[in-house]
Parts: C-alpha cells; sequence; structure tokens
C-alpha cells in the first residue's frame, strides 16, 4: 500500500524523499522521523494518526514549512523547498498554505474580523478588499453577525469556524489541520468535520493530525504513523 | 503604497497600545519626564543667558572700557601717611589713545564727581558724569525730553545737565523740568533734557548708571568742580586725586578689540607707575558668558539625557516582558506567513509610538513647566524651536535604540514553540 502512494509522484502535490528529522536534546538525538518516502495526492483528504511520540507532529510542522527536514528532500507542487530559508518559508505557508489548530490559536485582542484578515495584511491586500473577501468568508463559515466580536466571547466552535475561515483567507492549496476537534464537544466537532469535508469536496487538499479513529474515518485516507516511520496507509483517494 | 501600509501599520500600532492603556502610559512616563526635563532645562538655561548676554551686548561688543581702579599698594600707602591719593587715567592719558591707534573710531572720557544737588525744594546726593557728548553715541540711551549733549555744551562750557528718567524721577522733576535750574554745589546748571535709564546689572563693568546721575560736559566738570575730591572716611580726611574715572572706546570692527585693547593695555604700563587702571572688553566677556553658556547647556544635557537613557531602559523592559506575554501572537503570525522583518517592525513601531508620544506629553510638560517658573519665580525663560525639535528627534531615537533588542527578540521566536506556549 505504501508503494502505491509513492508510485506517481508527478500527481503528488506533496511528495517526501527518505526524510529525516532528527532533534538534538544536548548530547543525545531523538529520531523524530527516520526516512520517510510519501506522496500525497492533489484534492485528497488525509488523516495523520499515531499514538504521541509517533512523529505525527513532527510530520505536520514539516509538511507544513514551520520547520526543515535533517535530511531527505520535501518537494511541494512540484518545488524543492528543503533547502529555502526562512523567508522563503514564510512566504510558502502565506500564499499556498492554511492552518487550523487544536487551540483555535486566534489573536485575543483582534476582533474576529482583524483575525481573518491577517493573512490579508501580510500580502498586502487593501484595507477595503480584505473587507469584502472577509465578508464572503464568515458567510461561507457561518459567523456573519460575529464579525466584529473577539475571541473570548465566542464559543469553541464557532472560534474554530473564525480559524478555518482566516485558513481560507489566502485561497490555500493545502489546509492543516492540528488536532481539530480536540477542544470541541462531539456535536461541534462534528460540524467542523463537515466543514472540512466540504472544502475538501470544493478542492482543497486537507492534512488532518488527530489520535481518535472515529475523527480519522472523515478522511480519505489515513496514515498511520509509529516511532518515526510509516506503520500503514489506509483508504483510497 | 509603501507609506499608506506605513500608516496602517502605526495605526494598527497605536491600537495594539490602547488595548493596555495603563500600562502603556506608565510606560512612557520615563520619556515623558526625560523630554520634559530636556525641554525644562534647555529653556531655562537659555532665558538666563539670554539675560547675561543681552546685559553685556548693550556695553557693546566694539567698545573697550578703561577704568581707574585703586591699586591695592595705594591703598595701603594713602592712609598711612593720610596724604593726597593720585592715582588713575589722565587727561594725557585720554589724549594718547585718541591718538595712537588708527582703529579707534571714538573716544568719551567718563569723570565722577559725587555732590549735593538741589532741584526746587528737593536736594539729593548727585554722581555728576563730567563726559563729552560722544558718550551717547557709544552708550545708547534714548532721549525721553528734551536733547542730549551737545558738542557746543562741551565747547563753549556751557552749564547744561541731563538727567535720567530714574534721576529725574528722584528729584521729582517732570516733564516741564527742562529748562529748570539745577544747583550743584554753588553751581547753578540748566536741565536741557532728560534720557532712558539703563536697567539691570551690566557684567562685572562699572557703568555710570545706577544712582541719581547728572550728565554735564567734561570741561564743565573739569573747571567748576576740579580733580580733587575730598571724602570723610572713618574720622580721617581722605583726599583723592583722580582726572578721568573711566574712557570708552570705540572701535571700528569686532576684529579690532582685542589687539587695540592689547595695545591700550602695554601703552598705559608705560604711563603708570602702579597698576591703577584695568582695561576690559566686553566682547571678551561676551564670548566667556557664552563658553558658560555652553557648559551649562553640557551639564543640564547629560542630566536629560541620563533621565532619557533610563525612560529607554523602561520601554525597553516593558517591551521584552510584552514580546514574552505575546509569544503565541507572534508564532501565530509567524505560522501564517509574516516575516521575521514584518514582526521586528510591528514592535518597533510600537516602541517608536509609545516613546513619541511620551516625548509629545514630553514637550507639553517642558513647555509648561518653564512658564510657571517665569511666573511664579520671576526667571526668564526662552523655548527655542530647537529645544522642542532636538528632544523629539531623541524620543525617536531611544525608541529605535532600545525596541530594537525586544523587536529582535519577538522576530527569533521559533513558531512551533510558539504555537504550544500556553
Amino acid at each position: 500500500m505504501i508503494r502505491e502512494a509513492v508510485s506517481n509522484p508527478s500527481d503528488g502535490i506533496i511528495h517526501l524523499e527518505d526524510a529525516r528529522k532528527i532533534y538534538q536534546m544536548g548530547s543525545s538525538s531523538v529520531k523524530a522521523l527516520g526516512g520517510v518516502t510519501l506522496s500525497f495526492n492533489r484534492g485528497s483528504f488525509w488523516a495523520i494518526m499515531g499514538p504521541s511520540g509517533s512523529g505525527k507532529s513532527t510530520m505536520m510542522n514539516i509538511l507544513g514549512c514551520l520547520d526543515r527536514l535533517s535530511s531527505g528532500r520535501y518537494i511541494l507542487e512540484g518545488r524543492d523547498v528543503s533547502t529555502l530559508d526562512d523567508d522563503s518559508l514564510s512566504e510558502l505557508r502565506l500564499r499556498h498554505l492554511g492552518f487550523v489548530f487544536q487551540s483555535f490559536n486566534l489573536i485575543p485582542q483582534l476582533t474576529v474580523q482583524r483575525n481573518i484578515e491577517l493573512p490579508l495584511y501580510y500580502l498586502g491586500w487593501e484595507a477595503s478588499s480584505s473587507a469584502e473577501r472577509t465578508g464572503e468568508l464568515v458567510e461561507r463559515v457561518g459567523l456573519k453577525e460575529r464579525l466584529h466580536h473577539r475571541p473570548a466571547e465566542l464559543s469553541g466552535g464557532e472560534m474554530q469556524r473564525v480559524a478555518i475561515a482566516r485558513a481560507l483567507a489566502n485561497d490555500p492549496q493545502i489546509i492543516f489541520a492540528d488536532e481539530p476537534t480536540g477542544n470541541l464537544d462531539t456535536a461541534t466537532g462534528k460540524e467542523i468535520l463537515g466543514l472540512l469535508v466540504e472544502l475538501n469536496e470544493q478542492g482543497k487538499t486537507i492534512i488532518m493530525v488527530t489520535h481518535e479513529s472515529h475523527v480519522a474515518t472523515y478522511a480519505k485516507r489515513r496514515l498511520h504513523m509509529l516511532d518515526g516511520l510509516v506503520e500503514r496507509v489506509e483508504g483510497e483517494d | 503604497m509603501k507609506q499608506i501600509k506605513l500608516v496602517r501599520n502605526i495605526l494598527l500600532g497605536i491600537e495594539d497600545l490602547l488595548l493596555h492603556k495603563l500600562r502603556s502610559f506608565l510606560t512612557t512616563l520615563g520619556i515623558v519626564f526625560g523630554v520634559g526635563s530636556v525641554v525644562a532645562m534647555l529653556s531655562v538655561g537659555e532665558g538666563a543667558s539670554k539675560e547675561a548676554l543681552e546685559a553685556i551686548r548693550k556695553l557693546g561688543s566694539n567698545n573697550i572700557i578703561i577704568s581707574s581702579i585703586k591699586s591695592i599698594e595705594d591703598e595701603s600707602t594713602s592712609t598711612a601717611h593720610s596724604h593726597m591719593g593720585i592715582y588713575g587715567l589722565t587727561y594725557d592719558d585720554y589724549a594718547r589713545v585718541a591718538e595712537t591707534f588708527k582703529t579707534i573710531r571714538q573716544t568719551a572720557p567718563v569723570k565722577l564727581i559725587r555732590k549735593e544737588g538741589r532741584l526746587g525744594e528737593r536736594a539729593l546726593e548727585l554722581r555728576i558724569v563730567g563726559t563729552t557728548p560722544v558718550w551717547f553715541e557709544l552708550v545708547q540711551r534714548p532721549v525721553v525730553a528734551g536733547r542730549v549733549m551737545i558738542t557746543s555744551d562741551d565747547d563753549e562750557r556751557a552749564p547744561a545737565a541731563v538727567l535720567t528718567e530714574f534721576g529725574a524721577r528722584k528729584l521729582l522733576a517732570a516733564e516741564n523740568t527742562i529748562g529748570q535750574s539745577l544747583k550743584i554745589g554753588s553751581d547753578r546748571f540748566e536741565i536741557v533734557g532728560i534720557v532712558k535709564s539703563e536697567s539691570g546689572q551690566a557684567g562685572n563693568i562699572q557703568i555710570p548708571d545706577q544712582e541719581v546721575d547728572v550728565y554735564i560736559p567734561i570741561n564743565v566738570a573739569r573747571s567748576y568742580f576740579g580733580d580733587v575730591t575730598a571724602r570723610r572716611t572713618s574720622g580721617t580726611f581722605e583726599r583723592e586725586m583722580v582726572e578721568l574715572h573711566q574712557m570708552i572706546v570705540q572701535v571700528d570692527s569686532t576684529e579690532d578689540v582685542e589687539p587695540v585693547a592689547a595695545g591700550i593695555e602695554s601703552m598705559l604700563k608705560r604711563f603708570h607707575k602702579k597698576e591703577d587702571y584695568r582695561v576690559s572688553v566686553p566682547l571678551a566677556l561676551l564670548r566667556q558668558a557664552e563658553a558658560t553658556k555652553r557648559t551649562f547647556n553640557i551639564v543640564l544635557g547629560s542630566i536629560a539625557g541620563i533621565s532619557l537613557l533610563v525612560g529607554g531602559i523602561g520601554i525597553m523592559n516593558i517591551m521584552l516582558a510584552s514580546v514574552t506575554e505575546r509569544t503565541r501572537e507572534i508564532g501565530i503570525r509567524r505560522a501564517i506567513g509574516a516575516k521575521r522583518k514584518q514582526i521586528i517592525s510591528q514592535f518597533l513601531i510600537e516602541t517608536v509610538v509609545l516613546s513619541i508620544i511620551g516625548g509629545l506629553i514630553g514637550i507639553g510638560l517642558g513647555v509648561l513647566v518653564p512658564s510657571l517658573i517665569t511666573y511664579f519665580a520671576g526667571m526668564p525663560t526662552v523655548i527655542t524651536p530647537a529645544s522642542i525639535v532636538l528632544p523629539l528627534v531623541i524620543s525617536f531615537g531611544v525608541g529605535i535604540v532600545f525596541g530594537l533588542y525586544p523587536a529582535v527578540r519577538a522576530a527569533k521566536v521559533d513558531p512551533i514553540v510558539a504555537l504550544r506556549h500556553e
């Protein structure tokens, strides 16, 4: 099955080649990724699973261009990004990637509108066009009337919707979701997962980290990791 | 486009600072007092030196003043012998000085005599100043009534007297005093004019105008009162002979002042056995006063600079705390795609905005305090444009210097670690 995933790299939006990540902890070193070769297809919905310490968070950070490989290659949209510098990685995240986190990670002192506008601000959009874009996005996640509230005034589900709206602001090809339902009750979690499925149906590639198997069932494919290596891959695109 | 973006960043910075109003206010206090003290000190210093410089300038920067002084050895011998003390400048000195130096434009002699005078019913001790009309050109005095001394007064030995406004008031004279006669000793003088009094102390140069002055032609003074004055001091009778008490010399240009002063000094040295004269140059005093002012400014500036430094450190401290507090926010921004330099500019702008706002409040304070000082203590203060612009530039600089380190620290935050930060 792994063979199958690797077989057509030309199709892949993401392609890892013998990806290794080693953290130096004083004199000892920890192998977080021990040589992963894997392709993710465009328009897919992946769930990365595994117990804590399995390397799924490291995987997510590497794929999200928040961290760099110790060795191996990472091809994103046909471009080798494993050797890019900090500024170029920032630029990449800004233009092509979106992030949704377990703890929502909204900026508390900013209103919903300002939070959603944040990527557009860094993209240098004019205030009027970014306000327009924000209007579309809150409608899409169903939070139109919360635009001028601050995160503290919202429920968990609403905050995650804001986070999703923010992740969509720059119209990214790939959305990374790190335990997106971890801080939500089951019903709200289902709503959020429904929203992710919807986005996937609209063509976004989604890579989600979770340790709950019922959450993982929403994904088309499931990547099980163990000790920094791929244990098995399930599902079909 | 770039400017619009900067304006937007500044507005965002202000918005962020307004979220913590009290903290932002407390943070700026250091700068407020730093800048306030710079402005206030500069204006007090400027005011104090301006007064001194003005007084010296009134003496004329092209003038040299030569005064008669009783030398110390003379002082002791004269009391021992109770003889007549002879010292000071002579008529010959006066003529020689006027003849010798080509660059001298004009000179005025001054002869002082103390005598009782009477105007109508009023009797007062007067200081009679025997001089020439040139004196009124060298020492600018606006005419209040009548006229100043003219050449014919001196030539014809006319008993004409000019009063100062102050003197006229003391003598209870009014404007219609012009033409009345003033009795000095047993001689009668006609009051021909009143000039404005000189206010304030003029450095350490004695200018003949602190008391009831009467200006009369020097030739008249000489022939009426002679050169010998008698004084009764502590039981002994003391007599002095002084021909001239002062000479005012005006040279053509400022560059000539010092060489001519030196020339006069060496010339007098040759003709006088004792050092019974003093050559003073207002220009030198002016320079000295300016140097003093510079020193003063440096001292005040250093004190104010230290308070600005303390203010800057205060800002840096708070910004560092703010960076720690906002680690997660920095992580979020970085994850979204903010570059390091964008994080730097965000924090730098906040610090600079803080310190400039502090600077503006400080300038307000620094303008208010001197006006209170002037109002309550009567000390002159001067606010120059430089004393406002300079602190503003400094507070901008303080913002940059002390904001840079916290901003760089903020930019170094690792987004992965920051996102996990609670």
